[in-house]
């Protein structure tokens, strides 16, 4: 009898622990840890290491019956290092300067194009495919870094946390298939290559980029900085004019 | 490696507060990097002061987007019953930057480099080296 209320109350209590924010960020960790590992010993890219390290955790939260909001109270902590991570950009940035000044007017005028086309496009294929308005403004700005997407989501009529998700699986989708793209695109110049992953992938592609070299990432990170620039800027002024907005 | 958090921390702090001044809808994140890149320019601030945390954080990246995208499952209906546009638009609009951005660059750079004669063409060179 006092076996069984014991074991009771030892189960109830397992399962609350569950929802303690250390053991969330510990879980979170292990998860990334994992997949890195199952990626390294297969050798197969398509087993993204984010990637598996999300759909992992949502199945676990599903099973264990955690919703997504007492998971932040962990998560929040990690998704707190993604501002000073941006800020860290500025170095490799710092470093590659002079390259900048040098090319300024095609960096600038590749960056605007990179911009446009990538609303519009984004724009017209969800509406081609059908979606309704607020998934088409929830995509609008899913090539920029997550807070300027999720601010501009909100400003135009979408819905912000599906532009969060939608912005990571498009970082990680540019980041494993972005230097095929440039080569099927005949992309030749370094230069130009780190500039269109960072433009497209934001952070994430930076982050592949900067595994390549750091060359490659620096101006993967002038990509991700002018293009969410132009796009903070020109979104709402765009959408308008293929008036969707 | 105080001095390493601390240096990142605040130049976050002074985007923060620029942001909060001045109410630009850019992301205090950017502003940071920004002032980051043009304190190293300036010498106020070394490569060394920052260089470890700053490797640690941009070499690792993408784990920080790990809690974002769990978001996902906040939406999984939405996304069920739209999920083909949704993926469609995305992965397309994907490539169509990749290819515009740098198409467009190679056809300003070509044509600047025309203009500018053959002290341009020495980026050329510099590209072969990469």
């Amino acid at each position: 009898m006092w076996n069984a209320r014991c074991y009771e109350a030892l189960s109830i209590e397992s399962m609350e622990f569950l929802n303690n924010k250390f053991f969330l960020i510990a879980a979170t960790f292990i998860f990334y840890i994992g997949a890195q590992l199952l990626q390294r010993r297969t050798g197969v890219k398509l087993l993204n290491p984010i990637l598996l390290a999300i759909a992992a955790m949502i199945c676990f939260l599903l099973l264990a019956g955690i919703d997504y909001k007492t998971y932040q109270a962990g998560g929040e902590y990690i998704d707190f290092w993604l501002k000073p991570a941006v800020v860290a950009l500025g170095l490799p940035l710092y470093k590659q300067l002079s390259t900048i000044r040098k090319q300024l007017l095609p960096l600038l005028l590749s960056e605007l194009a990179g911009c446009v086309a990538g609303i519009v496009s984004v724009v017209l294929l969800a509406k081609l495919f059908g979606a309704s308005h607020e998934v088409i403004m929830s995509l609008a700005p899913k090539a920029v870094t997550t807070p300027i997407a999720m601010e501009i989501s909100s400003a135009v009529g979408g819905i912000p946390s599906l532009t969060a998700a939608v912005v990571v699986c498009t970082g990680i989708f540019g980041g494993m298939a972005g230097f095929r793209i440039v080569k099927l695109s005949r992309i030749k110049s370094p230069i130009a290559q780190g500039l269109s992953i960072g433009t497209a992938a934001h952070a994430v592609g930076t982050s592949a980029a900067m595994e390549r070299s750091e060359r490659y990432g620096a101006f993967s990170s002038l990509g991700l900085t002018l293009n969410g620039l132009f796009t903070a800027l020109l979104s709402p002024f765009i959408l308008h004019l293929i008036g969707v907005y | 490696m105080i001095l390493q958090f601390g240096l990142i921390l605040l130049f976050l702090a002074v985007g923060e507060f620029i942001v909060w001044l001045t109410g630009i809808p850019v992301p205090s994140s950017i502003i940071g990097m920004l002032l980051l890149a043009s304190s190293l320019k300036a010498g106020i601030v070394k490569p060394r002061h920052v260089e470890r945390l700053s490797n640690f954080l941009v070499h690792n990246l993408g784990f920080f987007f790990v809690p974002a995208g769990v978001g996902l499952m906040n939406c999984l209906g939405l996304i069920s019953a739209e999920w083909l546009p949704i993926v469609v638009a995305s992965v397309g609009s994907t490539v169509v930057i990749i290819a515009v951005t740098g198409w467009v660059h190679r056809i300003v750079r070509k044509s600047f480099s025309r203009h500018r004669g053959a002290a341009e063409a020495k980026g050329d060179v510099e590209r072969q080296v990469l």
